[in-house]
């Protein structure tokens, strides 16, 4: 357990001291809620309807952004080498990894994106919603990501590689934030939404650390 | 405690880079590792850490712990160190304390003569000063088998008598090495083996 929160708070302190953690994908994220707005027109009524899908889309790129840094610098120096041979299975250290990412990125966007919403005029009604599916949904888009960081990263510039790969796999979570997200929606809609994205998130838990550890434990070979 | 390897046999790229190899080292004796570039000193030094697979044959400790892989039991230095430039010195070394659970920072630093350089950032060291903090590691945590892959490029005189103290006390502990280089350890080495000879 120590071993864990000590490879969180690394990961959380680098992210910190080097940027481009939560910063720059915030910055990312309000860049593309703000360009909605021009692209599609002042039509108030119209961007209240898309505001849901539209937060939800620039949270899954912004999330995206910087998901190949999970795994890219301590491959390249050599820390998952000696990250292989610690007292734990490999798996728990990619969990970690994956946690870290989500606590210094994810979760940072997923409680921004409803005070953003304002941008594309959000109903009120449906912020504490969207935050609630946002928070769930984050979960699984960080250990979603962590795969894909995995998979590409002995490549060089694997970042778009990262995208084509991650993003098919975000369809579900995208579909189920949504309907999550929805404050008119049939009784029991949401409820019911939400708990499949919760699904969704513990299967990514199980899932994710044993996918991810094994991409690693091949490029390391 | 006997570390064993029979028949390994290692393949990079479709190319046999040696084939039937086997070794054995006892505690408290120091293996050297020698031969041309690219015959597989280091593919043998990660193979033995479990890093890399062989396609035949197997490495074992005998007498070593039971629930633990070989790579649990070992430090693996390689070409490149596992520094990183945003943490303070004293940080690096305190997060592969927490990692492996246990060992004491301020004696490995001193070890390696960092202790001054403890709370500067790692990023502004110098290539000798990183790779001393890599061979830190060797002394915070105590494991039986070491495995160095030319553990001294970029350090200086003062800095090598020190690795070579370091050596020294892991031998007289029981300890097992394993060293992948050309220059001289300062001691004979107990085994040497020339991968260019064995291919």
């Amino acid at each position: 357990m120590n071993l864990i929160l000590a490879l969180i708070k690394r990961d959380l302190t680098l992210t910190l001291r080097q940027g481009g953690g939560a910063g720059t994908a915030l910055g990312f994220f309000l860049c593309v809620v703000v360009l909605l707005p021009i692209g599609i027109g002042p039509d108030q009524a119209l961007l209240a309807r898309i505001a849901p899908g539209a937060l939800w889309i620039s949270l899954l790129l912004s999330v995206l952004l910087s998901a190949d840094r999970i795994y890219q610098q301590d491959y390249e120096d050599g820390s998952l080498d000696v990250m292989t041979m610690g007292p734990v299975p490999f798996e728990i250290v990619a969990l970690a990894k994956s946690v870290a990412h989500w606590l210094s990125t994810s979760l940072p966007l997923a409680i921004a994106a409803p005070i953003l919403g304002f941008l594309v005029n959000l109903e009120p009604a449906a912020i504490l919603p969207l935050a609630i599916a946002m928070v769930v949904g984050s979960i699984a888009l960080s250990l979603i990501a962590s795969i894909g960081a995995a998979v590409t990263v002995g490549l060089r510039r694997g970042g778009l590689l990262v995208s084509i790969l991650v993003l098919p796999l975000y369809v579900p979570v995208l579909i189920f934030g949504l309907s999550a997200s929805q404050p008119n929606a049939a009784p029991g809609l949401t409820a019911a939404s939400l708990l499949i994205l919760v699904a969704i998130a513990l299967a990514g838990l199980v899932v994710s650390p044993l996918a991810s550890a094994a991409a690693l434990r091949s490029y390391l070979k | 405690m006997e570390l064993n390897a029979q028949g390994l046999t290692c393949e990079r790229g479709g190319r046999i880079v040696f084939r039937d190899l086997s070794l054995s080292l006892r505690p408290g004796r120091l293996m050297q590792l020698t031969g041309p570039n690219g015959s597989g000193k280091s593919s043998l030094l990660r193979l033995i850490a479990g890093l890399n697979e062989s396609q035949t044959g197997s490495v074992t400790l005998a007498g070593g712990s039971e629930d633990l892989t070989l790579g649990q039991q070992a430090h693996y230095v390689a070409h490149q160190e596992p520094v990183k430039g945003a943490l303070s010195v004293f940080e690096n070394l305190a997060f592969w304390r927490d990692f492996f659970g246990g060992g004491d920072v301020d004696e490995a630093l001193e070890a390696f003569d960092l202790s001054r350089l403890s709370a500067y950032p790692a990023g502004l060291l110098s290539a000798g000063q990183k790779r001393r903090l890599a061979l830190a590691r060797l002394v915070l945590v105590p494991r039986v088998l070491w495995l160095l892959d030319e553990p001294t490029v970029g350090l200086d005189t003062s800095s090598l008598a020190r690795l070579v103290t370091v050596m020294a006390k892991q031998l007289d502990q029981g300890g097992m090495i394993i060293a992948a280089t050309h220059v001289p350890l300062g001691r004979e080495p107990d085994v040497r083996l020339d991968l260019g000879a064995a291919a």
